[in-house]
């Protein structure tokens, strides 16, 4: 067994600093329980969230190394353990304390977008019939955990703090599993244009980086939802059209 | 009164998994003001870690299946001492409340025809489970929470209970503290639901999260509630057991539904060795036959990997112990050998078992659809709970409500897999619903001001114990030392004086939490949080010791080393604990209530 150093982030939103702590590293240990050693043997008071300790429930999220991860799914094998590991909350949501930052944003702004809207069913017990193929995508953003680490690495969030203009990534894998769904009869692209903020996205890519499901943000969500928008917006015969319209109309 | 934040609401839920979401979202249904107490973040309760699928006779994979069925599997599961008005209202009403999760906008994965695709499981005749492969309970808390999002329920994040409120013999709210900022909140209400899951943190190796610490049973007790079954604590066959980082975490039983087998280090199928007479006329005894079912054939009947989940787990310590185990201590779960039976294995594999690839990948530097997986027993689900009204999911305690896994009565001594996530939306809409009368027919309580003093004072000693000056100790070792104990002494295999030393170790346990103390302040202190837990933790721990002491026979999932029969008394008889006038826990037994007539029709023309 051997030992790893840590510098993790204690403090709230007055201030604080880096403390310097020890724990034994054992074979297949992952951050979160190096936390946890922390937590029970030198430091009871040190504050992150976690549940599953599976990957699964997206609590523990934090930045290791000034990478986003969820502490629970980074092996201590994959760090280089001969400097000390950096353990620090996200930075695009206001911190609470130590490890735990207010993440309340991300609720608020999941409740403003519309909900789903099915058509009627196509059986008369109430029940739909859909082809695995057509469910197949929309599955892909459901394995959403909701760890917000896209969010955190997001630049239009954590660096601009556009959070009143741009729901961030995970909201817009949120509404293209929405828009994408099968039996939804709803509209969301006017929405998407405005209140959502979508053409700040300019796809660098890095949230899809950090997901810990492997969802391919980007390209399979956030552009669609661009090109929706764009084809209802910006068509350029469309615009034609509808400018003739008008004209007719006076 | 106290000057803490008042909340009101008609009906107040604690626990935000699939039950208290789906309770909440039928009480509001119901137009009364709904809150709902989450102790962690919204959509991160346990109910997200349920993998397999969801139990209901849709009847889509094999049209023989029906309620009828379903009962007379969930009743052969659960030894014949579950609640049987309970199991006949699971199977009546889990088909509905599963289409009802794909009107709300749950993808569940689909039959060539289009319609909700249903997978095998243990104990379970046909094809049963409504999946979406193997994240089914991210599919449904997410269904749930956002469906419910829009109804107008207050939800409040990061907030623990300590005490339910009473006006005389009814509850009428909680008091609770808001774990992020550490202040007191008062929560007034007519009626009151927990639904907050179980307690496998009393346990060491758990497939649970940390606040799996059956807050819930303890409330109710503390309250005045009845708990029933608290012997029945079902080990899970197949937990990771290497890395020791994982150990415990689950892995589904999925895996043997889609064909997965369980082998001895000499590579021997040792299911076949033991197959229960009950179950025998439906049991596969061959493994050319177990294949084809798990493929669909549906003249075959089940291998043995997919018997109940209390005789493998027994199976499999059977193994260890008799030195046939792995270098780690479990037996193999294989599904990577079916490259041998089917085209592009890995493909469907990850296909199929995407999180368990992933999971055995990242943590365990384990292939599964190249290798075998390692696995032994993991405490996983406690069958036991507070004892409610079947219909209406009313405890004895006026206005107390309860549903889910903190429930007792639906599972019996063994509950089958799949049949969690479906109790939870059965009876989480019954309790939603029948509280929300409860609410509309009932005055509002008085909440005493001395209850809520005491309640907070209580809560804060900890503070007022200097840990650092080395004369008290923290909450951490007492929570570990009662975990190494219960798996020790009150797990798998179970016998008298084992556990009266449990009893003993646990009335010292009392005297060491009553004693913690903590470091730092209120704000988001886990140290403190942990104190607290450790009351619920001995609390459930002394109830599940006290019954298992008492049960002198083995069923299901209570077995005894040394009452390894079952007894016909005690296939008759309940066993019910309660708080007695001087505080100490009182233990009774009550007759089961008789099958009705049509249902035991139902389970002799199913035999």
């Amino acid at each position: 067994m051997s030992t790893a150093t840590f510098k993790i982030w204690r403090g709230d939103a007055t201030g604080g600093n880096f403390v310097d702590y020890t724990a034994q590293v054992s074979e297949g240990m992952v951050v979160l329980d190096a936390l946890h050693q922390i937590q029970a043997t030198q430091a009871n008071d040190l504050a992150c969230r976690w549940n599953c300790k599976a990957g699964k429930c997206g609590s523990c999220s934090a930045e290791v190394n000034g990478m986003p991860k969820l502490t629970c799914m980074t092996r201590m094998s994959q760090l280089p353990l001969d400097k000390p590991v950096t353990i620090e909350p996200m930075k695009a949501f206001p911190l609470v304390k130590d490890l735990v930052t207010d993440v309340s944003w991300n609720f608020a702004v999941k409740k403003k977008i519309k909900p789903f809207k099915p058509r009627a069913p196509d059986a008369p017990d109430g029940s739909w019939r859909m082809a695995q193929a057509d469910v197949d995508r929309v599955q892909e953003f459901r394995k959403c955990i909701e760890c917000f680490l896209c969010q955190d690495v997001c630049h239009v969030l954590r660096e601009h703090h556009k959070h009143d203009e741009f729901i961030g990534p995970r909201f817009l894998v949120y509404v293209a599993a929405l828009e994408m769904h099968p039996l939804d009869t709803e509209d969301r692209r006017a929405d998407l244009k405005q209140a959502h903020g979508i053409g700040l996205c300019n796809i660098t890519k890095c949230c899809t980086k950090v997901c810990p499901e492997n969802i391919t943000i980007t390209d399979n969500a956030i552009i669609p939802l661009k090109e929706r928008v764009v084809d209802g917006f910006y068509d350029p015969l469309r615009w034609l059209l509808n400018s003739a319209k008008k004209t007719l109309k006076r | 009164m106290p000057d803490y934040p008042t909340h009101e609401h008609d009906v107040l839920i604690i626990g935000s998994g699939g039950a208290g979401l789906r309770a909440a979202i039928e009480a509001s249904a119901a137009a009364v003001k709904v809150g709902l107490v989450c102790k962690c973040l919204l959509g991160k309760a346990h109910t997200v870690m349920a993998e397999g699928g969801i139990a209901a006779a849709l009847a889509n994979v094999d049209e023989r299946d029906g309620w009828q069925v379903h009962f007379a599997d969930t009743m052969r599961g659960g030894q014949y001492v579950n609640n049987w008005r309970m199991a006949e209202l699971h199977a009546k009403e889990a088909p509905a409340r599963v289409r009802e999760l794909e009107a709300w906008g749950a993808l569940f994965d689909r039959t060539p025809d289009g319609r909700i695709l249903q997978r095998n499981f243990g104990g379970h005749k046909y094809p049963r489970l409504a999946h979406v492969g193997d994240r089914t309970g991210l599919e449904m808390i997410r269904t749930l929470q956002d469906h419910g999002v829009h109804l107008g329920i207050d939800v409040h994040m990061e907030v623990a209970i300590v005490e339910l409120l009473k006006d005389g013999d009814r509850v009428v709210g909680a008091l609770g503290y808001d774990r992020e900022r550490g202040q007191f909140k008062i929560f007034h209400a007519k009626a009151v639901v927990l639904a907050t899951g179980g307690i496998g943190k009393s346990y060491k190796i758990t497939s649970n999260s940390w606040d799996c610490t059956g807050d819930g049973h303890a409330l109710a007790y503390h309250a005045g509630a009845e708990l029933l079954d608290m012997e029945y604590v079902q080990f899970h066959p197949t937990g990771m057991v290497w890395p020791p980082s994982v150990c415990g975490m689950l892995v589904t039983e999925g895996v043997r539904g889609e064909g997965g087998i369980l082998t001895n280090k000499d590579g021997k199928r040792f299911m076949f060795d033991s197959i229960p007479d009950n179950y025998k006329a439906q049991t596969a005894d061959n493994e050319e036959e177990g294949w084809r079912y798990t493929q669909g054939d549906r003249n075959a009947r089940r291998p043995a990997e997919l018997l109940t989940r209390d005789h493998v787990a027994r199976c499999i310590v059977r193994e260890i112990k008799e030195g046939r185990g792995t270098p780690h201590g479990g037996v193999w779960l294989d599904i990577s050998w079916i490259k041998k039976r089917i085209p592009n294995a890995a493909e469907h594999i990850k296909r199929k078992l995407p999180s368990m690839y992933h999971q055995f990948k990242q943590l365990g530097d384990v292939d599964i659809t190249r290798e075998p997986m390692e696995v032994g027993p993991t405490t996983h689900y406690i069958m036991g709970g507070v004892r409610v009204n079947a219909d209406t999911q009313m405890s004895c305690v006026p206005g107390l409500f309860a549903a889910g896994e903190c429930a007792a009565g639906i599972n019996g001594a063994n509950r089958l897999g799949g049949n969690s996530l479906s109790d939870l939306l059965v009876f989480g809409k019954r309790a939603g619903e029948h509280a929300a009368k409860f609410a509309k027919e009932s005055k509002a309580g008085q909440i005493s001001a001395a209850q809520i003093e005491e309640g907070a004072r209580s809560a804060l000693e900890p503070f007022d114990r200097n840990v650092s000056a080395g004369q008290f100790e923290g909450p951490y070792q007492v929570q570990y030392d009662l975990q190494e104990m219960m798996q020790r002494e009150v797990g798998i295999v179970r016998r008298q004086d084992e556990m009266e030393r449990a009893l003993e170790g646990l009335a010292k346990l009392w005297e060491r939490a009553r004693r913690v103390g903590v470091t730092g302040h209120r704000q988001f202190n886990p140290g403190w949080h942990t104190a607290l837990d450790l009351r619920s933790l001995l609390t459930v721990s002394e109830a599940v010791t006290r019954a298992a002491i008492e049960r002198k026979e083995s069923r299901g999932a209570h077995f005894r080393e040394d009452f390894p029969d079952k007894d016909a008394t005690f296939g008759k008889t309940s066993l019910i604990l309660r708080k007695g006038p001087d505080g100490a826990m009182q233990l009774r037994r009550e007759p089961l209530p008789a099958l009705p007539d049509h249902l035991k029709k139902v389970i002799e023309e199913m035999k």
